[in-house]
């Protein structure tokens, strides 16, 4: 039983990444019609963005320690946070633990604009071309903003941690009487979880109780009528994929403690995140965010070794396989519209 | 009325013969006046190296780079010499291989066995490279050695640490300086039965893939010939990201160790995930849980952060090694460099540096020649102390470096801490051993 709960927990944590990225899938997809292969690397630039605030929190000066010696046996020279001459060293060593949730305010304003500028720039003179054009350009776009940040930040993983506060893990059982260790689960997860609902609920509480969110909906279900009322659902669209480009940025930058970032993470995720959108409905919103975390589940539940005992190799097949049942037995998706993927 | 001899069909046919013919590889075609694939002429000689420059060790693979130009830079009579001066053998002099300056062309493997034969058979074929290295991962060290082999030229192994390089697929004309997965276990277990006791029961997490199984195996038939018991192995799949529901489960599980058969990034994400989950604080049958990596990086650890911390494992060599070999080396690469190289840099280093002194010693760019002077070759100086390229197996024998993620680091670079350098003596096998078993060296093939 506890290792059940266990696996339902990590389940839902993974299922959290998955649900935050298909949710912005479906966003994409629902509202301008675009299937973007580049959202997975939209993930790995909010990401990247938890990784630069590290690093602009970090910017030190140099002060030549005599005492201590480089590999070189030259003295060391030891960086001292800019942070500190200005606000101290305790409350440096704060702000400076304290990247991660501090990105999250830089995040937002940064990938509305990156969706912004994708969207502008470039994905909206492909609207009336085939699906395949679109696939093309925006996973070569995914291709070229991996090589960027590849340039500039390595091939690596950086170490990126959560705050002292939440490092570690909590032993959960013990509150429902199991036994010590049985149920260990790191306070960090727990924390992305509760921060991917918020999302999630922000995104819904948005399209549901906004008047923009209703004219979004509405033009997802019939954009020429809600032309033909005067509106400009065009800029509103644009407008949602910089908030889908920021979904799938705060995803990426809370991810990073879990685990360290490095420049293809976005496309390890984007395959899965198709998966879980077909799965769920394509343009269904609920769907994507349901098919996440019942995907991620059922992963957590086929890697245990028990189930690979009896089953080998079901642990990477799972996902595809209760995709290939869905499909074939419910083309739509779990919670698709009528008629999408159906004949 | 004459009638012509040629049908369509005909025609298609002599076409197709004479297209494959017209295409078959250099290599394969008559070089009567050299006997071997890819003599040099009088004034150079190119060397391959084809290591990965994009994907997930890219970095690694830069690391490489830099320490075969430095090798070049050396062999031509640059910069201070590195370990030329300390190696052992006095027949390399810096004015390039046997007289040629050398010269060398780069190819990127992509860490996929596929791309990387692509570039090396290029590199062969078009470039006229004479001699091929580099690296990472077995899977692409045991293609590329396969393609070399073929095609006549010597393959001189980077960053492949599986016993099946030189085991169950070993070539005549390939060899390797790195050490592998049985080294690592016989190196490993004494100092973890040291720390930890006799009294351990071991959780295996394994890559899926042949490098992943020979150190599963390794270690856990060392581990188990100290004491040790097996309670669980489990593979994981290559593009595993995310371990949680492996490790989950592993505190439950009976087991008191964790070990992490992974490299590279799936190591990194393991290890910080298994650290997420408190095994290293947490406790079970009555003793500390430990987590043990059996085959470290620097870049790894790098990568893992402070995770490392107080985690055993073995490496090939480390740059805080005292030997005039490895002081030679850090120094000369840091100087132009700017930070201390990696293993995968030193093993590199070597590899370049021992190709041109059994050239040299050989006097002749034969593979035959050069493999015969690889051959039960004897050296030391170039930092992993007295070393053997035994010539049953072309597999280098010598000390092994059991490290430990370092608590107190002291710069950035300052990751792992020497713990034990074991003697050649406790990694040496036979060459029929069962680990190895398998597989014929076969004969060198010198192409043309």
């Amino acid at each position: 039983m506890d290792q059940i709960i266990l696996q339902i927990l990590n389940g839902l944590d993974k299922g959290s990444a998955y649900a935050l990225i298909a949710l912005g899938l479906t966003l994409i997809f629902g509202t301008l019609g675009v299937v973007n292969f580049a959202h997975g690397a939209l993930f790995m630039m909010g990401a990247f963005v938890s990784v630069t605030v590290s690093k602009v929190l970090t910017i030190s000066h140099k002060v030549v320690d005599e005492s201590r010696t480089d590999f070189l046996g030259n003295p060391l020279e030891v960086d001292v946070p800019y942070l500190y001459d200005f606000f101290g060293q305790a409350a440096g060593d704060v702000i400076i633990d304290w990247a991660v949730p501090i990105s999250i305010l830089v995040a937002i304003p940064i990938m509305i604009a990156i969706g912004f500028i994708m969207e502008r720039g470039l994905i909206k003179h492909f609207y009336k071309r085939p699906h395949a054009d679109q696939i093309l350009v925006t996973f070569g776009l995914a291709i070229v903003l991996q090589e960027v940040i590849k340039y500039f930040y390595g091939a690596n993983p950086i170490p990126t941690p959560a705050p002292e506060a939440f490092t570690g893990s909590f032993d959960f059982g013990v509150a429902f009487g199991f036994d010590p260790n049985a149920i260990i689960y790191p306070y960090w997860r727990l924390v992305y979880f509760f921060f991917s609902l918020i999302v999630i609920g922000a995104v819904f509480a948005f399209l549901q109780f906004t008047t923009f969110g209703m004219v979004v909906r509405a033009g997802m279900a019939d954009r020429e009528t809600v032309g033909l009322l005067g509106i400009d659902i065009d800029k509103r669209f644009t407008i949602m994929f910089g908030i889908a480009a920021a979904v799938a940025g705060l995803a990426g930058v809370m991810y990073v403690p879990i685990n360290p970032p490095n420049y293809h993470m976005g496309m390890d995720f984007l395959v899965l995140s198709f998966v879980v959108v077909v799965v769920g409905g394509m343009g269904s919103l609920p769907g994507a965010v349901a098919a996440g975390f019942l995907l991620g589940i059922l992963e957590s539940f086929a890697s245990m070794s028990a189930v690979i005992n009896v089953l080998p190799g079901i642990n990477q097949i799972i996902i595809y396989l209760v995709a290939i049942i869905i499909l074939l037995t419910r083309p739509r998706g779990l919670m698709g519209r009528k008629g999408v993927m159906e004949e | 009325m004459s009638k012509s001899n040629f049908s369509r069909r005909g025609v298609l046919k002599t076409g197709a013969i004479a297209s494959a013919g017209l295409a078959l590889p250099t290599y394969l075609r008559a070089d009567g006046h050299t006997g071997f694939t890819n003599a040099p002429g009088d004034s150079e000689v190119i060397l391959g190296f084809n290591v990965p420059q994009t994907g997930p060790y890219a970095d690694e693979g830069a690391d490489e780079l830099r320490a075969y130009e430095l090798a070049v830079e050396h062999l031509n009579g640059g910069g201070d010499g590195g370990m030329m001066g300390t190696f052992s053998s006095k027949a390399l002099d810096g004015t390039g291989i046997l007289g040629r300056e050398v010269k060398y062309v780069t190819g990127d493997t992509q860490t996929k066995s596929d791309a990387a034969r692509a570039s090396a058979r290029s590199m062969i074929e078009k470039d006229g490279a004479i001699m091929i290295t580099g690296g990472s991962s077995s899977g692409v060290a045991v293609a590329v050695q396969a393609l070399c082999q073929e095609a006549g030229v010597i393959f001189m192994a980077g960053l492949t640490h599986s016993n099946d390089t030189t085991g169950k697929d070993k070539r005549a004309n390939g060899f390797r300086h790195f050490f592998n997965s049985y080294m690592s276990g016989a190196a490993l277990a004494p100092v973890l039965a040291a720390n930890y006791g006799t009294d351990r029961k071991a959780y295996h997490l394994t890559a899926d893939y042949n490098w992943g199984y020979t150190t599963e195996e390794a270690v856990k038939s060392s581990t188990e010939a100290l004491g040790w018991e097996t309670v669980n192995a489990v593979k994981t799949p290559l593009t595993q990201t995310d371990f949680s529901s492996y490790i989950a489960p592993v505190l439950n599980s009976g087991a008191d160790v964790l070990v992490l058969n992974h490299y590279g990034g799936n190591m990194v994400n393991s290890l910080t995930n298994a650290v997420q989950f408190g095994l290293r604080e947490a406790q079970a049958n009555g003793q500390n849980f430990e987590i043990v990596v059996p085959l470290y990086s620097r870049l790894m650890a790098k990568g893992a952060g402070a995770n490392v911390k107080g985690i055993f494992g073995s490496t090939n060599w480390h740059w805080s090694l005292q030997d005039e070999g490895s002081k030679a080396f850090v120094k000369s690469f840091g100087t132009k460099y700017g930070f201390p190289p990696s293993q995968a840099a030193h093993t590199t280093y070597v590899q370049t540096l021992l190709y041109a002194d059994a050239v040299t010693r050989a006097g002749s760019f034969n593979p035959c020649a050069v493999a015969e002077a690889l051959e039960d070759f004897e050296f030391d100086g170039l930092g992993n102390g007295k070393t053997l390229y035994r010539g049953a197996d072309h597999q280098c024998f010598k000390d092994v470096l059991v490290v430990k993620g370092k608590e107190n680091p002291e710069n950035e670079f300052d990751l792992l801490e020497i713990v034990e350098v074991t003697p050649v003596d406790q990694v040496t096998y036979e060459p029929d051993h069962p680990q190895f078993a398998g597989g014929e060296l076969g004969a060198c093939n010198p192409g043309a």
